[in-house]
This record gives structure tokens, sequence and C-alpha cells, in this order.
């Protein structure tokens, strides 16, 4: 037995998401993972005396897009504070961030229990720089690529009851914040991360217990693991008589286990107020409904959509929406032919395959496209649906189609692949049979529809598979149901 | 030969343009005679330059070349302006090596209009002072008298220009900077509405009070140099647009605050400052007006500026550009050792001032209270403006005193803003203007404040009052 039986968690989350915007929050460098240290740095964001922040426009759009996908208040008045502290890879001594006035206040995410877990704010801010510790005294280097990379920060409620409630959230929202491209999430790099405060109260308690916090889980195993762990650990204490230190712990993925960091003594006092060289934001209800505008519909809403209107099943369409690339591929497939089910199987066995084949080093979900258009694609699938091909010609055509990018159409024809057997041609082949086996003709009387795959299949291995089943097997009455 | 310091910006430019002198002549001239004023301690570096600039300069000439409004007028920049591949020490040995990696965007402009940027002026550490005693460079005397103080921040930029060692120089003003040295040394000076000038490129002290502005000999050469500072920019969002409308008027209002003249009466400067209100009487309706709060500006002054200054000078901590302390075993030694060894005793004292009022728990009672007290002043001159077109008060009560007279008690320094802080506090222009002597001898300043953006009609009234005062 657990220790931790006789207990319930309380989690809350702080996220940060890095936004996809060309450059940085307050000065027009590029915003890009992997860049050589300190490539992409001005005055502005290696905080030269003097230089004075300028906010980008896209931030505050896309940080407005965030608050609208998760049902937040969006401030009409909202305003950049600074965070004072002292860290070698905070180039001010400063962070500009949000405290008093943030944009996005209130909303929340539905989990598939149906419970709703509440966000107390969605704000904006800068990334730090990161350092490179050489090990004992060999320095420390700083690159500050990362600084001025602008974030949203979401804080939620203490809401959570288990580390799968939080694991499913935070893939919610990953999904989300991707296909509005509001970030890309790219958890490995730190496009994504978790800060999880945690406590424990017995059973049946209402009041809160004191609580840990752990900083920056950038995976949802870590942070599975991380909340297990520490879950586990508060529950040793508390059963052991003792008392949580409120502190910040730093979770060792490598060890599979947190220490601490540093106690609720030696917490900051970041002494924040409103950075005088930024103006307050207004934002006009224009503006909320220009970005309104340009939102797409989520991937929840696409599921549905999926399995209640074209009958697909909720794993597949689970895959398809992964992406938003991979959703608008399939839904501009469907309103070019309307076979869903069929275009489904296309793109989760042949493309997903062609994909993997083509890149099978590290290529991320997240990065897939596939190698032929939504037209081609159902040009293919349209002369399969007509019998003019079988499947395994349409499997030829698409890789012509990729190698050569020619239309598919027209290769079919060049290649010879559509049948071209006319019916004249299969109406004796079918005389024939009928008058040199009569034992078919008996069978036919019996149960037409048995024999027929038989007759077709008599048909088609004449015509060297040339012959087009949905033809065949409209001639067949014609010939064996006449006396 | 020619004594350039003598002349104005116009009559130089105008010697240039005709040939009747070249831009390297006058500038050589300024070098001689900046070097043989050494002793005064303004200008704390000519830059190597400035020579080969005004060849270029002269090359322009001789083309025919489209010329800027500023050609071949030397101007020295204050020690916190940054001029790319220059220095720029702030005064302070925390920031002696500190090589600018780019150019304010005044300096662009000034260099836009052909001027030759020619040095550093001394000032106080960090623009935190009021006499230029507290610089790593030691201290600057007063241009009229060594024995007293330059004035402060702006110390070295007003005794350039009151000593002719310069025609122009630029300042920084965030409670009177610009303002007092300027009285003290007998030139004008002005602090434009705030948003006027970019601060883009300035080591900044309170961003939100902060503005540069010239210092000149007349009125009409800083309004030309201020108009040429000007203007919206992009690197800095808080820029305004400031068009300069001027409003002609036959007869202006002039405003006298009573809560001033109240803190004034007592003193022997009173004298001066009655009988040159007697001598423009018949030039301006004179009109009572009343700020209640003024002197409460110096309380939200001395709250806010160094609440933000806390915060802007957090980025000087040892690990970037400033001189990092030896010996350092951790990372919090770098911060405690080298900050405490860098930056002097009231840059220290300010610092801790700001952090105190902005610390959890302290914050509504001084910071929030401070800007509700801010928006206070400001809708009292608002008030005051409806029924003047500028308020006129001394800038300073007294004028410069002894170097080292005040240096035991930071508060008896601090009121020495006591006039110039409200045009800070309230966003509002002000200009300085030197219009009597004292009884030893030292010059006194007279200010104007308009309302906000209302520069033109200041310096006009300016203008006005400054031609009675030369009567007789």
């Amino acid at each position: 037995m657990s220790y931790l039986d006789s207990y319930e968690m309380v989690i809350g989350l702080e996220i940060h998401a890095e936004l996809a915007t060309r450059t940085k929050i307050f000065c027009s460098c590029k915003n890009e993972f992997g860049a050589s240290p300190n490539s992409n740095t001005c005055p502005v964001c290696t905080g030269m005396p003097g230089a004075l922040p300028i906010t980008n426009k896209k931030v505050i759009e896309l940080a407005i897009k965030a608050g609208l996908s998760f049902g937040c208040e969006i401030s009409k008045y909202t305003v950049f504070e600074r965070k004072n502290y002292f860290y070698p890879d905070l180039s001010k001594a400063y962070q500009i961030s949000q405290l008093v006035k943030p944009l996005n206040i209130g909303g929340g995410v539905e989990l598939d229990s149906g419970k709703f877990i509440r966000l107390n704010r969605i704000h904006v801010e800068e990334d730090a720089g990161k350092l490179t510790h050489l090990g004992k005294s060999q320095g420390t280097l700083i690159d500050y690529n990362r600084g001025g990379t602008p974030l949203i920060e979401m804080v939620t409620e203490p809401d959570f009851r288990s580390a799968e409630e939080v694991v499913e959230f935070l893939k919610k929202v990953r999904e989300i914040l991707m296909f509005e491209g509001i970030a890309n999430c790219k958890m490995e790099q730190g496009g994504m991360r978790c800060d999880v405060n945690l406590s424990l109260r017995r059973k049946g308690d209402s009041n809160f217990g004191i609580r840990t916090e752990m900083k920056n889980l950038n995976s949802f195993r870590s942070v599975q693991r991380a909340i297990e762990y520490e879950a586990e650990r508060q529950a040793e204490v508390l059963a052991s008589g003792g008392d949580v230190v409120q502190e910040t712990r730093k979770w060792d993925d490598f060890a599979g286990e947190s220490f601490a960091m540093r106690s609720k003594e030696q917490a900051q006092d970041y002494r924040y107020f409103p950075d005088p060289d930024l103006l307050p934001i207004l934002i006009s209800d224009e503006e909320i409904e220009k970005v309104k505008s340009e939102m797409v519909e989520v991937p929840a809403s696409r599921r549905k959509k999926y399995t209640e209107e074209f009958g697909i099943p909720k794993y597949d369409a689970e895959l398809l929406t992964q992406t938003k690339y991979i959703s608008d591929y399939f839904e501009n497939c469907v309103s070019l032919l309307f076979v869903p089910k069929k275009i489904s199987n296309w793109i989760m066995v042949d493309l997903f395959k062609i994909v993997k084949d083509q890149a099978q080093k590290e290529q991320n979900q997240e990065d897939i496209v596939f190698p032929i258009s939504e037209k081609q694609l159902t040009n293919i699938i349209k002369m399969l649906e007509d019998r003019q091909i079988n499947k395994n010609v349409g499997l030829e055509l698409l890789q012509k189609v990729i190698e050569t990018g020619k239309d598919a159409n027209e290769l079919a024809k060049e290649m010879n692949l559509l049948v071209t057997i006319s019916e004249d041609t299969i109406l004796n082949l079918l005389s024939k049979l009928k008058s040199e086996n009569s034992k078919v003709v008996e069978d036919y009387k019996k149960d037409p529809e048995k024999i027929s795959k038989f007759i077709t299949g008599y048909v088609m291995k004449n015509t060297q598979g040339k012959a087009n089943s949905l033809v065949v097997k409209n001639l067949i009455p014609k010939v064996f149901s006449k006396e | 030969m020619i004594d350039y310091s003598k002349l104005s910006i116009f009559e130089i430019m105008d010697k240039i343009k005709t040939h009747e002198c070249s831009a390297q002549e006058v500038v050589e001239f300024f070098i001689q005679k900046t070097k043989e004023n050494e002793k005064l301690n303004a200008i704390v570096e000519i830059f190597d330059d400035v020579v080969e600039k005004a060849k270029e300069i002269d090359k322009k000439i001789q083309n025919n070349e489209k010329l800027g409004k500023l050609v071949g007028i030397p101007v020295a920049i204050k020690d916190n302006i940054l001029y790319s591949t220059k220095k720029a020490g702030c005064a302070s040995a925390f920031m002696q090596d500190f090589v600018s990696p780019y150019s304010a965007t005044i300096v662009e402009k000034l260099l836009d209009e052909d001027a030759i940027i020619f040095g550093r002026t001394n000032m106080d550490e960090f623009a935190m002072g009021g006499s230029t005693e507290k610089s790593v460079y030691g201290v600057c005397h007063n241009a009229k008298n060594f024995e007293y103080v330059a004035g402060g921040s702006s110390g070295g930029s007003a005794v350039a220009v009151s000593a002719g060692l310069v025609p122009v120089a630029i300042g920084t003003d965030t409670g009177g900077s610009i303002r007092q040295p300027s009285s003290y040394n007998g030139v004008v000076g002005v602090k434009p509405t705030y948003g006027t000038v970019s601060r883009y490129g300035i080591v900044a002290f309170a961003s939100s009070l902060d503005q540069a502005s010239p210092i000149t000999k007349t009125i009409s050469e800083c309004e030309y140099v201020l108009k040429i500072l000007a203007g919206k920019d992009d690197h800095d969002q808080t820029t305004i647009q400031n068009d300069f409308a001027s409003d002609k008027k036959d007869k202006y209002r002039l405003g006298i605050c009573k809560e001033v003249v109240e803190k004034l009466k007592e003193r022997a400067e009173f004298y001066n400052f009655e009988n040159a209100i007697k001598k423009v009487s018949d030039k301006f309706e004179i009109v009572d007006v009343s700020i209640p709060h003024i002197s409460s500006s110096l309380a939200c002054y001395y709250i806010i500026a160094p609440a933000e200054a806390s915060s802007n000078l957090a980025r000087f901590d040892g690990v970037k550009y400033t001189k990092r302390a030896e010996n350092c075993e951790s990372l919090e030694d770098v911060y405690v050792k080298s900050r405490s060894e860098g930056f002097g005793k009231e840059v220290k004292r300010r610092i801790m001032l700001g952090n105190f009022v902005l610390s959890s728990g302290y914050y509504d009672a001084f910071y929030g209270k401070a800007k509700n007290v801010q928006k206070l002043i400001k809708k009292e001159f608002k008030t005051a403006f409806l029924n003047c077109d500028a308020i006129i008060l001394p800038t300073t009560l007294s004028t410069a005193f002894k170097i080292g007279s005040k240096n035991s008690d930071p508060v008896e320094m601090y009121m020495e803003d006591l006039f110039t802080v409200p045009a800070n506090i309230a966003g509002i222009p002000a200009v300085s203007v030197p219009y009597s002597l004292a009884e030893n001898g030292l010059p006194l300043g007279m200010q104007f404040m308009a309302d906000e953006m209302q520069e033109s009609k200041m310096f006009e009234i300016a203008k006005i009052f400054k031609s009675q005062m030369e009567v007789e």
C-alpha cells in the first residue's frame, strides 16, 4: 500500500509557450531556435544601456487569439510590468511581464470527463537567455538568442486531482495552440514548458496543504513522473508526521527524482511596477473581432464532425487531427471528392507510410507534409471509384505522381493504366463462357450473386485485368439471364 | 582670429557656408579653447575624430553638396549619451571602459544635420545629483566662479557652453538637470514636453521623466536645436509628435504661482524676482495662479525617480559591460561586490530608496501614492494653463553654492530641485533663461513653464522677457 492512498493531490499549473512570431517581442531580432549563440541579438535584447523596447504587434494578436481559444475575457487595457531580479540570463536584470493587468483573464478547458479546468489568466512576457555551465571553475557562457522570445504564461486554478488530468489538459492546450498557429509547442526545444504546483490533503479535507513547485518540465512524460514522484514524497513526509516545506524543486528526469532549489524564505521580492518604457496597450473590439475572424475550427469540433458526419472511427479522427496541416489536407480532399472514409484510409495508411519511409530520421509528427497535393490524391481516388483502375494501380500511380509531379489522370493515360477493354470484347468473353461451361449457367440460375464473382474473375483473367469490373458486373445479367 | 565663442551658431554657420572660415578652423578653435580651460573639468574627452569630421564637412561644402541644419557646429554630449564606438561612462567608475555599440537617436539626428559631435561632458554619476561633484572625473567648476559648483547633473554641458568651449551642449533633465546648471552658469537650457525627444541610446535614469535637450547661449539657438532633436522615434514608444505649434498673441498672460512666491518671500533673491516682474509688467498681463500641490512634486519625484532608477540601473551588474569585481567566488559575489565597488554613494542611496518604495507591502504607500499625486499635479497645471500662457518662476532658490558646501546633507541638495522638478512631474516644457546677477555676482535663471507641446509660445514669452531684461 502506498502512503498516497489516504491523500488527495491538488495541482495547479503554470504553462509557458513560445509564440510563433517571426521576430522577438520587443525588437526586430529573429525568433528562431538553433541559431549560433548570440547571432540573433541587438542592443535591446542584450539589455544595452539606453536601449528601449518596442512592442511587437503580432505578439499581442497571437496572445489575444490564445485568450479567445480558451474562453478568456480579453482586457481592453493591459499593462506590461517589470519583474525585477538578478540572473545572468536576464540581460536587463528585469523581465518584462504582466502582473496586475494581464491581457487575458479567466477561461478554461474541459476534459473528456466533462470536468472543467479553470484558467486564472494568460499573460504575455519575454523569455530569458540560456546559460551553459562549463563545469567547475571554467565559467558560464551566456547565449541571448532566446532572450526576448515572446511567451504566453497560462496560469490555472488548483483544479487538478491527478497526473492524468494534468497530462490530458496539457495535450489539449498544446493541440489548440498549435492548431491556431499561436505556438509551435516544440517541447524538446523548450517551446512549451510547465511548472507544477502540488500539494496533498487528506481525502475529504477542504483546506489546501503546503505546496511545492517544480519548474520547467518539458515533456508529458516528465510531468507525469514528476507529479507521481512528488506526490509520493509529500505523502511520505506527511505520513511520518512531518511538514512539507514550501519550496521550489528541480525535477531531474534522468535520475527520476526531484531536489530542493530554494525555499520560501529565500523567495524574491520582484518589485513589480509598470514599465515606463512601454505605453499601456488599448485593445479595441475591432481588433478582437479581427483576430476572431482569423481563427480556425478547433480539433475537438473537427473530430466531432469527422465521426458524426463522415462516419469515421474515433481513433482515426484523432490521427487525422493531430496537426492542423493533416486535418486541413483531409478536409480539402473531402471537399474535392466526398468519400471521407476512403480518403481517410489513403491518408492514414498510404500517405503516412510514404512520409515515414521518406524521412526515417527524426521527423516530427508536427512537421509532416504530404508529398502530393489534395487534387492529385483525389484524382487517383476518383479513378478508383470509377473502377478505371484498381487499388494496386492506384498505389503505382501515387508513386509516379510523387516522383514526377505530373497530373494523375494524364499519367494514367500515358502509362496505359486505365481499363481499355470494350463492352463488345467483354460480351464476347461472357458468351464464350456461357457456351463452354454449362455448370456456370446452372449455378447462375441458383445464385447469380455468388457466381458473378467467378465470372468477373474469368473476364479479368482473360483481359489481363484491364476490364472495368463495374462494367463486367453490369453486363453479366445481359448474357446469363437470357434463355 | 575670430572668437567663435562669441558668435551664435547661426553666425558660425553663415561664415562656414560663405567660405569665410572652414569647419576645421571652427573646430580647432573650440579644441584650443577647451584645452585652455581644462581646469573647469567640463569636457572630459574631445573625440579623436573631430578634426577629421570637420574636414569631411569642408569637403561637402567645396563640392556644393546639400548641407544640414547644423553644418560644422561642434556639439558636446553628456557622458550618458551613446555615440557608436565612443566611450560613454556616465561619470561612473563602473562604466569607465564602456564603449557604445550603437548611437543614440539624437546623435544620429545631429550627425544627419552635419553637426560635429565634439566630446563628452562631465556630469554627476548616472545623472544623480545637482552639482557635478559626484563624478569619477572629479568636480566640475562653475564657469563664472571657480570656487562654485557647476550645478548638475548636466554641469559639464552648462559650463562648456557658458565658458565658450562649445556653442551647443546636450544635457539630460530628469528633475532639473539641464535647467539648474544652466541657471548657475548663465546660459539657456530647456526641458521639453515629455516624449518630444527620443530617449533611445541615452542611459536611463528615470524613464518616465528623462528628456534630453540642448544648452546654448541664447533662446533662439536653444529652440532651433531642440527642433532638430525632436521627433517621433520608432525606437522609443514614449515619443510623441510635437509640432511646436505657435499661438501668437499681442499680449501673453504670465502666471505667477502663489505657492512659489510663499517659498521665495523670505529670501534675498526675491528682490531679483520681483524686480524682473516689474520690468515686464507692461509687456505681459500678469495673473496669479495656484498649483496647490506644487511642493509635493519633490516628494513624488524622490519616489518615482529612484524607483525607476533602481530597475534601470540593475543591468549594471558586473556580468556584461560593467567592471566586474575581482576575486568573486560566487554569482552573488559578482553582483554584490561589483555593484558595491562600481556605484558611488549617491547612486547607491537612490537605488536603495527605489528598491524600498517598490518592495512588497510598501508599493501602494509610496510608488502608488506618488503616481496618484503626480496625476493630481498634472491636473492642477492643466487648470492653471487655462488662465495663463506660461508660468514664471525662478529656476532655483538661489545661485550656485560653494564646492563641498552641501555634501553633508543629501536632503538639502535635493531641495535645489524644488522649482525644476514640477515640470518633469507634470511632463510639461520649461526653459531657464539668465536674467540677473545675485549679490555674490553669480547668475540667476528665470524659468518659464507652459502647457504640453506649447514650447513655441514658451520660447516666445521667454524672448520678450529676456529683451526687457537687457534694456537699461
